[in-house]
Formats: C-alpha cells, structure tokens, sequence
C-alpha cells in the first residue's frame, strides 16, 4: 500500500469533517447526546493516547512518567500549548542525561 | 483585496506567529514519528500541508507503521479529528450568511485547536481574511517543521529525538487539561481514559488488537456512556 494513498485518504477525510459543518449546517446541533458525545470525543481521544504510549516514546519510563506528570501541572497551571510541550521535552532531556 | 482586509489579514499573520512556533517545535517531533512510519520528508511535508491535525496525522503515522489497511485508517482519521467536526459546527455560527462558499471551503481548510481558538475569540461576524493570515504563516511552519522532524530525526542524537518525542503528548495535555480543570466529568473521563488504555494494553483480546482500533473502541465506548449519564446543557457553548 503506498504512502501517497495513505496520505490521500488521511487528508480527505479530514477535511471533510472540516468542511462539511462549514458549508452544511447552518444551525447549532440540537441532538443533546450528539452534542455531549462530540464533546467529549477529543479529550477521551487524547487521554487514551498519550497513555501509556508516552512511557513507551522515551528512553526511559521514568523520564516518560516524569514528561507526563510535568505536563499534566505546567498545563493545569494554565501555560500555553507551546510552553507545556518543551517543558515535557526539558525534562526528558535533563533526566536522560542521568537515567540513560 | 481591499485595504480593510489586507489590515485584517495582516493582524491574523500576528496573532498566528506564535501559533508557527509552537508548531515548528511540535510538528517536529510529529515528523519523527512520519519517519517511524517509512514516510520521506517530501511525505511529511505534503500529509502536514494537507491534514493539519495533530492527533489525525499521529494516528494517520502509528497505523501506516503498522500496515494498516485504507479503511482502518479513514475510520482512525475520522474519530481522532471528530472535534473538528464540533468546531466547524460552532464556526459555523461565526459565519454571515451572505459568506461566500469559497471563503467557507477556504476556512475549512484552517481549522485547528489554535486557528480556531483565535478565530472564534474575534467579535462579531468573522471576516475570512483574519483567519487567511493565521494560516499563511501556521501551515508553512507545521509543514515544514514536520519535514525536518523526517530529516532531522536521523541525524539528532537519540538522547534529543527522545526529547522530542514527549513535545507531542505535551501538546495533548495542553488541550485536555485546562478542560479538566474546567469541568469535573472531563477530569473524570481524562482518568479513566488513561487507567482504560493502560489496562487494554495488558488484557486479553483487546491488547492483541491494533493500537488504532483500540483506540477507536475506547473512545466511542467512554465517550458514548459519558453522553448518556452525563449529557451537556445543550444551551452551553459546546466548543472550544
């Protein structure tokens, strides 16, 4: 299977569901279980994503461990997406120097 | 263009240009895994240009490392970027309804947490010009940042490609926390999606199942039984 359909498959699906809401509706979602599952959709998505892959994706577990643990109280003390992600890297990468 | 617009369209390339660094660094680490993937930089370059999601493209990478098959990667794309589908929905709302098709097509093309995160906090009707200038600089950055992910990550030392590697799952938690915080059924559902996915690793049957569909079960199921027991005030600003 090439990497060109995958890519051609991945980019049009997406933007289908960027542009069909766009062009389609034109009034809110009345649905409420519609409007509560789609909610909640991202935030389950992501959770079950970046655990526990994020142990697997360093070196070491305990510096994955340590990335997620950082994240998860850089980004609850409000930073932005750019500052939570290089403290997650920061922290792999002064740990490493000891762990690895 | 008419002088107002160009004024808008160059305030929208402002406010993108911290949105392009945060991209640069992230999509970096999203063109490592494309290499993980046996994509070339050219391939990362042109799946970034043209999905622009995070999550979409990550899955989209995990499941071509993998060997998936078409279809498993089109029903991974659609759950990983369903809250496109919501954002478009209440972008919708932002939108005159005299707005051009082709501006509306166009705008599509740039919705993402932080595009749209800029543009919905724009008062009044959107002019599409604003959001024009966010993308002209944010999506040469993700592209070509996922290039050098591919390039670089060869070259780096494996100490830094580690480093790296944790940008992503940082740029996760940047999203999902600051909701948590918001909403307690959030943290809830952010807690036993991690215990859920870290158990379905290890249990019989469904670890033998690949990550994507795992993924894509333990999303429907959690988020569905959530919709049912606890559905959101529909008079509630659903997005964001």
């Amino acid at each position: 299977m090439s990497n060109y359909s995958y890519i051609f498959i991945m980019a049009a699906v997406t933007y289908a569901i960027r542009v069909l809401p766009l062009t389609l509706i034109r009034k809110q979602i009345k649905n409420r279980f519609l409007q509560s599952f789609l909610y909640y959709v991202p935030y389950v998505t992501l959770a079950v994503m970046t655990f526990p892959a994020i142990l697997h994706a360093t070196q070491s577990k305990i510096s994955g461990a340590a990335a997620l643990v950082g994240g998860i109280v850089v980004a609850w003390l409000g930073f932005d997406l750019f500052k939570v992600a290089v403290t997650c890297c920061g922290i792999v990468l002064v740990l490493e120097l000891f762990l690895v | 263009m008419s002088t107002d617009n160009f004024k808008v369209f160059r305030k929208g390339m402002k406010d993108g240009v911290p949105i392009a660094l945060g991209y640069l660094a992230v999509s970096f680490s999203l063109g490592i895994a494309a290499k993980r993937a046996g994509l070339s930089s050219v391939q990362g370059f042109l799946a970034s240009a043209f999905c622009l999601s995070s999550t979409g493209e990550y899955v989209g990478f995990t499941l071509i490392a993998a060997g998936a098959t078409y279809l498993e990667i089109a029903l991974a794309t659609l759950v990983a970027n369903a809250r496109y589908l919501l954002m478009s929905c209440s972008l919708s709302q932002k939108m005159s309804e005299g707005m051009k098709l082709r501006h509306r097509i166009s705008i599509a093309f740039g919705v993402t947490d932080e595009i749209f995160g800029i543009t919905i906090a724009r008062s009044g009707y959107l002019n599409p010009f604003y959001t024009y200038g966010a993308m002209s600089v944010a999506i040469p950055a993700w592209s070509v940042g996922t290039a050098l992910g591919v390039i670089a990550g060869n070259v780096l030392p494996l100490r830094l490609v580690s480093a790296f590697s944790v940008a992503l799952y940082g740029m996760f938690l940047a999203v999902i926390i600051p909701e948590a915080k918001k909403d307690k059924i959030v943290a809830a559902l952010i807690t036993i999606g991690f215990i859920a996915s870290y158990a379905a690793s290890y249990l019989p049957v469904i670890s033998e199942l690949a990550e994507g569909t795992r993924t894509i079960i333990l999303t429907v199921v959690i988020s569905a039984v959530a919709a049912i027991l606890f559905p959101r005030d529909t008079n509630e600003e659903a997005a964001a």
